[in-house]
């Protein structure tokens, strides 16, 4: 067993610290100790992208970070998207966007869509299909065949420059 | 980290180069241009002077998996990797970068010829780090380009070349590197192409009759994603879009 390591983050605006093993990841660390359950874990190999959280303003796979790597840091998930609305409204234009395209079936890969689309929408507020196509193959979906999630991004990136 | 997740390393001990300071630089010295080992790909990518002095490095890391990826892959990581199927270990061959490596107070250089050994192995010993890659600067009458299949954007490629052209005062090729990737243990360079088109006046014929005699020079694996034949084939025809394409940008460079 090897020593625990104290660890402090911010998450969505809130501080945190816990104590944990070197070897707990970052994805692990958000779920089980934060209880930020809305990060998911598919393939725990960075091919999936559910695990997609915004780490210092940056994407990344929180499978494939230790918890202690991100000590310091200020991480956004999905629990904080909608905060990160201008408006003020319970949902995010982004998560707007799924729902009103029907951009999910079963969710699982979802929240790892919207933080790839915050990052994207955020550098080009106008994209094209094929750039948004581009941008999201690091992101698997087994349910909506992708069509109604590129009806999303558009929905999204209307809705963003309308604001 | 996903040979951990996967459990097909298990060490005993992981040192976490992140808290080393001076390994993350990106600046331009008299041999070239010097990057950290622990250089973020996605800053290298958006960096102005790989832009404008080493514009193949960055056009090679777009190929590399997806931006979240990106932004914690290392260009040391990378290469110390040793992936076949990877891009930069190809770009680092065709350009025969220095590694610049150091252990137990001794610091080496190893060029790229020597550096990739077989599958995911390198001239690195158990006891040193990578602390930076030297490229060379891309002059300006040179030309490059990336050329890969993969089956989506940022999958592991199934074939790929990295070309950079030299052409002289006179139109003639005065200088080729070609390196492939995916098509054996290690990035490997494609003399007999380049030996062939050296000295010649590059054009679409002699470009395809060049390209066809990897045939006899590979000998690709075949796996899950594509045949043997497969990959020989598709070696060939990326060496010829590679080509053409360097050709063309030595012109467009030239008389920017």
């Amino acid at each position: 067993m090897t020593a625990k390591c104290v660890v402090e983050m911010t998450v969505n605006e809130k501080r945190y610290s816990g104590l944990v093993e070197p070897r707990v990841s970052l994805a692990d660390f958000l779920r089980d100790h934060l209880g930020l359950t809305g990060t998911h874990l598919g393939c725990e190999q960075g091919i999936c992208g559910s695990c997609t959280i915004l780490l210092n303003g940056e994407t990344v796979r929180s499978c494939l970070l230790f918890a202690v790597q991100a000590h310091g840091a200020t991480i956004v998930t999905i629990e904080g998207l909608a905060a990160k609305a201008k408006s003020g409204d319970s949902l995010h234009p982004i998560q707007q966007g799924f729902l009103e395209t029907l951009g999910f079936q079963c969710g699982f890969c979802t929240p790892g869509f919207l933080m790839t689309i915050y990052e994207f929408l955020d550098e080009n507020p106008s994209p094209s299909e094929d750039e948004i196509r581009e941008r999201l193959s690091g992101n698997l979906c087994r349910c909506t065949g992708y069509q109604n999630i590129v009806a999303a991004v558009l929905w999204a990136a209307e809705h963003l420059r309308a604001k | 980290m996903p040979l951990l997740n996967l459990r097909l390393t298990r060490p005993k001990i992981l040192v976490d180069l992140n808290g080393v300071s001076g390994l993350d630089h990106i600046r331009e010295t008299s041999e070239g241009l010097a990057i950290g080992a622990m250089a973020r790909q996605s800053r290298v990518e958006r960096s102005s002077i790989v832009q404008e002095r080493c514009p193949l490095l960055a056009e090679a890391i777009r190929h590399i998996g997806h931006l979240a990826i990106r932004h914690r892959g290392t260009i040391g990581g990378s290469l110390v990797h040793a992936d076949p199927a990877a891009e930069l270990p190809a770009v680092a061959l065709a350009f025969d970068a220095q590694f610049v490596v150091s252990g137990d107070g001794m610091v080496r250089a190893i060029r790229a010829e020597e550096f990739f050994i077989d599958y995911l192995t390198t001239a690195l010993r158990p006891d040193e780090i990578l602390r930076e890659i030297v490229f060379p600067v891309l002059q300006l009458s040179s030309g490059y380009a990336v050329e890969e299949i993969a089956r989506r954007h940022g999958d592991f490629a199934v074939a790929g070349v990295v070309a950079i052209v030299h052409l002289g005062g006179d139109g003639r090729i005065a200088d080729l590197r070609i390196a492939l990737f995916g098509v054996a243990p290690t990035p490997v360079r494609a003399r007999v192409v380049e030996q062939t088109l050296i000295g010649q006046q590059p054009n679409d014929e002699l470009i395809r009759a060049a390209a066809a005699l990897l045939s006899d020079m590979l000998d690709p694996p075949g796996d899950i994603r594509a045949s043997s034949a497969y990959r020989k084939r598709a070696a060939a025809v990326l060496t010829v879009r590679a080509l053409t394409r360097a050709v063309q940008l030595c012109h467009t460079r030239r008389l920017s």
